[in-house]
């Protein structure tokens, strides 16, 4: 066979189209990407809140099942002292949390109830526009988030929260913790923490850690924006007040009377 | 040259001395210590999450990656290449095999001089069994 030009550039040409074959097939054969787990959709379209009986909160006014609940699987640590107190659930006196339903015919032993008190999830959240760093922002489902691996330590946040619902790390936190729990990380020394309404239990499809400790069911939580959940069975049609709604924090803490 | 004998004997006093260290590391076999992170022996904590030359070099983005995906986004489940899915968790998924940082993490980090943050808050399942 005579080798001319046009049967040279045949050959080469199809050398050249059989050197893809094997790049081709291995940009075809890929592995897809990962998928997107289905909560990250999901997440916007629930609004996580809490419902506080106080009537039922006051059978057993001693009672700390819930408080000791959450520290327990939160690692919060046990400082002793009030001035470096860690808390993300905590009592105050109802004169206190409440001084705008307080009256002056309000009977004495009322004024000092305990009443339950957590980070309010608020919807327009105050140390969100503060931190500086981001360290602190609100989820999609209206939890407000805290990323410990980004907290400087200003406490612009714990300035910024109206309801104390902040708590400082002083000073190493670990050998103030009794048992520690290893599904939940502890904190270091200069970060703020706070409740998470329990978003490591909810990713589980389990209820908040203090709402399941309660014996006398005087929590609910759920989804505020499903009309037809526990929580807004609860909230039908009863008296609710909430941690001065006059800021305009828009809390997601009901207290139903 | 003055005292040529003398300058010239004490340089090389005090070159060896210098370079002792040196001298000392290769006599003793130290120079040519490579560290060895201990890998878990049970049959089923074999495979990794990603193969061992990905994980080697990435590591860090990987638990950088995974700790934005579950604090930032709320995606918790790790889609590794061999296809299997993982939690994203250093306490209950890399440590659950790797129950010792300090015969695992330590021996490359303490060769390198590289230090991390990670245990300030995670714990690791050895630690507290010490006590």
């Amino acid at each position: 066979m005579e080798f001319n030009r046009r049967a040279f550039i045949k050959i080469a040409g199809l050398s050249i189209l059989g050197l893809s074959v094997k790049p081709g097939w291995q940009v075809f054969s890929k592995i897809d990407t990962p998928e997107p787990s289905p909560d990250a959709e999901t997440l916007a379209q629930r609004k996580w809140g809490m419902g506080i009986y106080l009537q039922k909160c006051w059978k057993d006014e001693g009672c700390r099942v819930c408080i000791d609940a959450c520290h327990r699987i939160h690692n919060v640590p046990n400082l002793g002292t009030l001035k470096e107190e860690i808390k993300w659930v905590w009592t105050e006196p109802y004169e206190k949390v409440f001084p705008e339903h307080e009256f002056e015919v309000t009977e004495e032993d009322y004024r000092h109830k305990p009443v339950l008190l957590l980070c309010n999830q608020c919807d327009d959240p105050p140390c969100v526009r503060y931190c500086p760093t981001r360290a602190t922002w609100k989820r999609e489902d209206g939890i407000v988030m805290m990323d410990f691996h980004r907290c400087i330590g200003c406490r612009y946040c714990m300035a910024g929260c109206p309801y104390g619902s902040r708590s400082f790390n002083w000073r190493d936190p670990r050998p103030f913790i009794k048992n520690v729990n290893l599904e939940f990380p502890t904190r270091t020394r200069g970060v703020v923490e706070k409740c998470n309404f329990c978003v490591e239990r909810l990713a589980q499809n389990k209820i908040p850690a203090c709402v399941e400790a309660c014996k006398e069911k005087a929590l609910v939580f759920g989804d505020l924006k499903d009309p037809r959940s526990e929580i807004r069975e609860a909230l039908k049609f009863k008296t609710l007040y909430q941690r001065q709604p006059e800021l305009g924090t828009k809390p997601k803490v009901y207290y139903i009377l | 040259m003055y005292d040529g004998k003398k300058i010239i004997l004490g340089l090389i006093i005090f070159l060896g001395l210098i370079t002792y260290p040196i001298w000392h590391n290769t006599v003793s076999g130290k120079a040519r210590y490579v560290p060895k992170p201990e890998l878990p022996t049970d049959k089923d904590k074999k495979e990794c999450v990603e193969p061992k030359a990905f994980i080697r070099v990435n590591h860090k983005t990987l638990l950088e990656d995974w700790k934005t995906s579950v604090v930032r986004d709320g995606v918790r489940t790790y889609q590794a290449s061999n296809k299997k899915k993982y939690t994203m968790s250093l306490n209950r998924t890399c440590m659950n095999c790797h129950t010792d940082k300090t015969k695992f993490c330590d021996q490359c980090h303490n060769y390198m001089g590289v230090t991390n943050k990670c245990w300030d808050c995670h714990i690791y399942p050895k630690e507290l069994k010490k006590g």
